[in-house]
């Protein structure tokens, strides 16, 4: 789950770690309170969304289609003005806000569609002395978290991993000890800190550990990581993301979540919990097992179209699961067939025919249905269908299955 | 003998009382598997289904019953917990079916098991099967066939897919495992082809791989140099988009890496025969191996 700037830095300073000031707002009156209230001359407005490369971001609307374009492909030196705006007057932050607020963003981590700004984040504006980017997560080919430092702060990081990955400097966090302040001076010197920098830089990383642990965190990155003009060390920006697997045990952070950053249809699966993730092909899937899932939109491929979604309904599904899946996959306009493959192993063949013709039967059928069940009481299973009355087509292995859907769809 | 699990292996479940556990535990012991005990902390001196003996605590369990395995049904919130207890005990191999544990408590976990010197397999893993013999899991026993090809993926129906394409050619499998979803889980790929390659019972092997993290690249590098069997390999993700968690936790191809085609390559740098498309596993298996195909199909 991801959560937006403001609060991560929120999160940030309930473990007492120093940020600059700044407030979130929902209008741009609400922004020009903000900043009269943090005071200064200077002041930085920031679209609010869950998405990176806001600054090089473009609003639609504010620059022509083919700036858009461009910005969505992550290209720099753009005409117009991005998500992130230095403000000289309170006027000026109640502009920005006002351009930004409803308007929607595109950046290259949104996608060309972009994404809409509900909520701008108004933070006091502070001189620079130098950018750093931190980061940490969990390194799975050590099954322990690692912590990530560049000297190489604000410029996009992936660039920097692709091409000089020596320029990013790591440590394993050992799961007895915690971070060492011993490792976090390693990557201070490791970065060409030198003077109170270097203890300043210690304790903050040391709680950005704190912070991910207590939290459960999956992912926590500042970038910039800034020094200030007098040697000091501010978190300018703060993407932070949490394990699902860990919210039932942080009512608190579950109530951060911004369903309005979710996909309707993504949340609506989770309400069952069916994993779904929307796609842009044309055949809808409905597989249980996420491998087996997986593996069905690649045998759609391979047969020559594009999957229209990853639907993996789970071990236990019953009739419930299946009717709510069947809506979720029929609701996307895309879809022009329907592939169910289920292999029954403790969830018997029969009981999911009986599902799936009752999701039919409630919501349905305007496309092609291609059936393949397997394993226990395949029988059963396939018998159940073939007397329904209803135009399912069978399929009898997973080749066979994408062979029919395929022609299904080019009619 | 197989790998890992056999007709000697004892076996012992944590979180037998509760629904899964309990259903699962009467399917294990319906395909012959011997269940020896059963551990619920509190429910110590009573008794499942009238003949699995119940323990309050692991080591209790082994005492008594000469456990060398377990089969973990604990809820998410306290499977960690089980699973350090079992590594505590002595327990060789750990069998974590658990779902959704948070990835903070399995790092200590994992990092106790192996300081204890213990296998774990999973978590969120269908388990492990020896047809014929033991079956450690919620996979449907009865798609099974004994025999001599190996068969190693994440997930479980992929699994008894994979199963179920050997079958229908009359080619029966060794042992089957699925080694779990999860971004942390105890046996990888690697350390599964190694042990397939050390067994006498084993002719060749299916390895499924999925996108995300690069644990077939360790193994394909790992095969290149050490397998001496012929390797069929798939890899489930080619379709999927970068950024997005394809329902495992750690199938997501993040920062350009973990991709399909990455894996590809390294499967076909190691002389492993990769099929492209889920369908081919077991004919392909087939075709390596000579075997007389009466019933090919479309």
């Amino acid at each position: 789950m991801k959560i937006h700037e403001f609060q991560a830095k929120e999160l940030l300073r309930k473990q007492g770690i120093a940020t600059l000031k700044g407030g979130a707002a929902h209008t741009p009156e609400g922004a020009a309170h903000v900043a009269q209230f943090i005071e200064g001359q200077i002041w930085v407005v920031k679209a609010q969304v869950h998405a990176g490369g806001r600054g090089m971001g473009r609003f639609v609307g504010e620059v022509a289609p083919d700036v858009i374009a461009a910005a969505s492909r992550g290209e720099g030196g753009l005409p117009g003005k991005g998500g992130v705006r230095i403000c000289r007057s309170i006027n000026e932050v109640r502009e920005a806000a006002q351009a930004m607020l409803g308007a929607t963003l595109v950046t290259k981590q949104t996608g060309p569609d972009g994404t809409r700004v509900n909520c701008v984040f108004v933070e006091e504006g502070t001189r620079i002395a130098r950018e750093i980017y931190v980061a940490m997560t969990l390194d799975r080919a050590q099954s322990r978290v690692v912590v990530m430092a560049s000297a190489e702060g604000g410029t996009e990081i992936e660039e920097v991993a692709a091409h000089s990955p020596e320029k990013i400097l790591r440590c394993i966090v050992d799961p007895v000890v915690g971070l060492g302040s011993w490792q976090a001076r390693d990557l201070a010197f490791g970065l060409g800190l030198s003077g109170p920098t270097v203890s300043a830089f210690v304790k903050m990383l040391q709680g950005f550990y704190q912070v991910y642990q207590i939290n459960d965190c999956s992912m926590l990155e500042i970038n910039p990581l800034i020094v200030t003009a007098d040697g000091g060390v501010l978190p300018l920006d703060a993407k932070i993301t949490f394990d699902e697997n860990a919210l039932f045990r942080h009512p608190d952070l579950e109530a951060l979540r911004d369903l309005a950053e979710e996909d309707p249809s993504e949340i609506e699966a989770g309400k069952y919990n069916l994993s779904y993730v929307k796609l842009d092909g044309t055949i809808g899937c409905m597989v249980n097992g996420a491998g087996l899932a997986m593996a069905t939109m690649d045998i759609i491929k391979f047969y020559g179209e594009e999957p229209a979604n990853f639907l993996d309904v789970g071990g236990g599904a019953d009739k419930e699961k299946v009717t709510a899946a069947f809506k979720i996959i029929t609701r996307d306009p895309a879809v022009k067939a329907i592939l169910v493959n289920i292999f029954g192993g403790i969830m018997k063949c029969d009981v999911i025919a009986e599902g799936v013709l009752a999701a039919v039967r409630e919501v349905g059928l305007q496309v092609p249905l291609v059936v393949r069940l397997e394993g226990t009481n395949v029988e059963m299973g396939k018998k159940i269908l073939a007397e329904s009355g209803l135009s399912v087509i069978p399929a009898d292995s997973m080749s066979d299955a994408a062979s029919k859907v395929v022609a299904a769809v080019r009619g | 003998m197989a790998i890992l699990v056999d007709s000697d292996t004892r076996l012992i479940c944590q979180g037998i009382t509760g629904s899964a556990g309990g259903f699962h535990c009467r399917q294990m012991i319906a395909y012959g598997t011997r269940l020896v005990g059963g551990v619920t902390p509190g429910k110590g001196g009573t008794q499942f289904d009238g003949t699995v003996p119940i323990f309050n605590t692991v080591t209790e369990a082994v005492a008594k019953t000469g456990a060398n395995a377990t089969v973990i049904f604990v809820p998410p919130a306290f499977a960690a917990d089980a699973i350090m207890e079992a590594a505590d005990a002595g327990i060789r191999l750990i069998v974590a079916i658990t779902e959704g544990i948070p990835v903070r408590d399995m790092i200590p976990a994992w990092d106790l098991v192996q300081r204890r010197g213990s296998l774990l397999l999973g978590p969120n893993c269908p388990g492990v099967i020896t047809p014929g013999q033991c079956k450690i899991g919620i996979m449907p026993g009865h798609i099974h066939r004994p025999g001599r090809i190996g068969i190693l993926s994440r997930s479980g129906t992929l699994t008894y897919e994979a199963v179920h394409q050997l079958s229908v050619l009359g080619l029966g499998q060794s042992t089957a495992i699925g080694i779990g979803g999860d971004p942390i889980i105890g046996l990888r790929h690697k350390d599964v082809m190694r042990l397939f390659n050390e067994d006498p019972d084993t002719d060749a092997v299916i390895m499924i791989g999925e996108i995300g993290g690069s644990a077939e690249e360790e193994a394909s590098a790992w095969v290149g140099a050490h397998m001496r069997k012929p390797v069929v390999g798939f890899i489930a993700g080619a379709t999927a988009p970068p950024g997005r968690r394809m329902g495992h936790a750690g199938a997501i191809i993040s920062g350009g890496k973990g991709t399909s085609e990455e894996k590809y390559k390294a499967m076909a740098a190691a002389g492993i025969n990769i099929v492209r498309s889920p369908a081919e596993m077991g004919k392909k298996i087939a075709e390596i191996l000579g075997h007389q195909i009466e019933h090919l199909g479309a």
